[in-house]
C-alpha cells in the first residue's frame, strides 16, 4: 500500500486547489487517498464541498506542511 | 416625494419657529408610520444615518446596559458583519481590543436552531444577536423561538431585521431592532433603531438630545419622509410582490440545477426571502462569473473569497459548509419580469461552461 497522492495546492487562489483536486482524482485507485495541500483558507470549505457533491468521502484533515493544511480525500467511485 | 420631503422638511424639528414645528409634526408621522409598520410604538423608534448605526447603536448601547450582568455575547454565525463586529468591539476590553462574540452554528441551510442558540445563553450574557434573515442565501430565522428562551432568562434580543423589514411581517420576539430604508426602497442614509420599552438601553456615545438620546445630530428629514413613504407604499404590496418573486426564485432555484451541472443552491427552500437566490458553481471563479454577468447585464453579488477585499471566501457560506467559490448571488428588483429571468437562465449555462473551459474541465 503507497501512500496518498499529494497535491501541493499552495499559493493557489480558488478555486484552483478543487480543480486540482478533480483533475487528478482518476490517478487513484477507488479507495484511494488524494492529500490536498492548501493555504487558500476558502480550500477548508471547498474541499469537503466538493466530496459531497461529486459524491467522494471527505476524511478530514491531514498533517498541515508548516502554515498550509491539508485535506485528505478518500476516492468513492 | 424625495423633492417634496426637501421642500417641506428642510427645519430643524428641534427648533420653535414655523417651519421647525411643521418639520417636527412631520419627523413625527414618519415616526408612526415606520412604528406601525414595525409593530412598535413610535416612543420605541430612532432614526439613525444608516442601518449599520443602527446596528452599532443598538447592539453596543443594549450592551453598555447590561455590563452588570457580563460582556459575553451570543450570536449566531451567519449575521451581518456590522453585527458581529459592533458585538466583538463591545465585548473588547477598554483598550480598544475586539473580543469575538460566541458564535451559534448553522445547519446546512444557514438556519440557527433555537434550543442550540438557547443553550448559548446564559445568565452572564449581556446579549443574543439573531438576524430576521439571512442577507446572503435568504434563509429566515426561527426569531421567536430563541427570544422566547432568552426572555425566560432575562437577556434581550437584538434582531437585525435590515432583510424583512418592507418585505415579510417583522417577528415579535425583538427587544431591539435595526433596519435600512434603502433595502425597502427608500433613499441611503436612513436607518432604523427600535428599542421596546422596559429594555435597558444606554447610548455608547457621548450626551446628545436628539432622538430621545439614542441617536446625536440633526437628523436627515426629507431622507427619514421619504424612507416613511417607501415603506408605506411597499408594505401595502408587499404581499402581492413577494408572491411574484417567490415564483420567480422558485424558477431559477429548480433551473439552474437542471441546466449548469455540478452546481449548489444554497439557502432553505421554503422559510426564506421571496426575493433573494443564491448558488456556487463547483471550479468557477466567483470574480469572474460576476464580471461576465455584468457584461450580459446583470449586476449580482457573490460571497467567493477573490471578490472580497480580504481575500477570504463569505463567513456565511464558511459556516453552512457549503462551496464557496463560484458563488452568484441574485438579488431580484421590484420591477423584474418573466422575461429577464428567461434570459438570466439561457446566459448563466453559456457563462459557466465558457468558464470552466478556460479552466481546462
Amino acid at each position: 500500500m503507497t501512500g496518498p497522492l499529494v497535491l501541493d495546492c499552495r499559493g493557489m487562489r480558488c478555486p484552483l486547489p478543487v480543480i486540482e483536486l478533480a483533475k487528478r482524482i482518476g490517478d487513484v485507485p477507488v479507495q484511494g487517498l488524494v492529500r490536498v495541500i492548501a493555504d487558500d483558507p476558502a480550500a477548508a470549505t471547498d474541499v469537503p464541498a466538493w466530496c459531497r457533491m461529486r459524491g467522494h468521502e471527505y476524511a478530514g484533515p491531514g498533517e498541515a506542511v508548516g502554515d498550509a493544511p491539508s485535506y485528505l480525500v478518500r476516492r468513492t467511485r | 416625494m424625495w423633492l417634496a420631503a426637501v421642500d417641506e422638511g428642510w427645519a430643524d424639528p428641534a427648533r420653535l419657529y414655523g417651519a421647525a414645528r411643521r418639520a417636527r409634526m412631520l419627523l413625527d408621522n414618519a415616526r408612526e408610520v415606520i412604528a406601525s409598520l414595525l409593530g412598535a410604538q413610535p416612543s420605541e423608534v430612532s432614526f439613525t444615518a444608516s442601518g449599520t448605526q443602527a446596528v452599532h447603536q443598538g447592539v453596543l448601547g443594549t450592551a453598555r446596559a447590561r455590563r452588570r450582568a457580563g460582556r459575553q455575547i451570543v450570536a449566531s454565525a451567519v449575521e451581518h458583519s456590522a453585527v458581529l463586529h459592533a458585538a466583538a468591539h463591545s465585548a473588547g476590553d477598554d483598550a480598544g481590543s475586539p473580543a469575538a462574540p460566541r458564535l451559534v452554528g448553522v445547519d446546512r441551510t444557514g438556519r440557527v436552531d433555537p434550543a442550540e442558540f438557547a443553550a448559548a445563553v446564559d445568565a452572564d450574557t449581556a446579549l443574543a444577536c439573531l438576524q430576521s434573515a439571512n442577507h446572503e442565501v435568504g434563509t429566515v430565522q426561527p426569531v421567536d423561538d430563541v427570544s422566547e428562551h432568552c426572555r425566560d432568562r432575562g437577556v434581550p434580543v437584538f434582531v437585525d431585521a435590515a432583510q424583512t423589514v418592507g418585505r415579510q411581517p417583522v417577528p415579535r420576539g425583538w427587544s431591539v431592532l435595526a433596519a435600512s430604508a434603502h433595502k425597502w426602497g427608500g433613499p441611503p442614509g436612513v436607518g432604523v433603531l427600535a428599542v421596546r420599552r422596559g429594555t435597558r438601553w444606554r447610548s455608547a456615545l457621548p450626551e446628545d438630545e436628539r432622538e430621545d438620546g439614542r441617536v446625536p445630530g440633526f437628523g436627515n428629514l426629507p431622507g427619514i419622509l421619504a424612507a416613511a413613504s417607501a415603506l408605506h407604499a411597499r408594505a401595502g404590496e408587499a404581499e402581492q410582490l413577494a408572491a411574484r418573486h417567490r415564483a420567480l426564485v422558485d424558477r431559477i432555484r429548480a433551473e439552474i440545477p437542471a441546466r449548469v451541472p455540478d452546481v449548489e443552491v444554497v439557502g432553505d427552500p421554503d422559510r426564506r426571502l421571496p426575493h433573494l437566490v443564491t448558488f456556487s458553481c463547483l471550479y468557477v471563479n466567483g470574480e469572474a462569473l460576476v464580471g461576465e454577468l455584468d457584461r450580459a447585464g446583470f449586476a449580482v453579488s457573490s460571497g467567493s473569497s477573490c471578490t472580497a477585499s480580504t481575500l477570504r471566501p463569505s463567513h456565511v457560506l464558511e459556516a453552512m459548509g457549503v462551496l464557496t467559490h463560484g458563488n452568484v448571488r441574485v438579488s431580484l428588483s421590484r420591477d423584474v419580469t418573466s422575461a429577464d429571468v428567461d434570459r438570466f437562465l439561457d446566459v448563466v449555462p453559456q457563462v459557466v461552461s465558457r468558464l470552466r473551459a478556460e479552466a481546462g474541465i
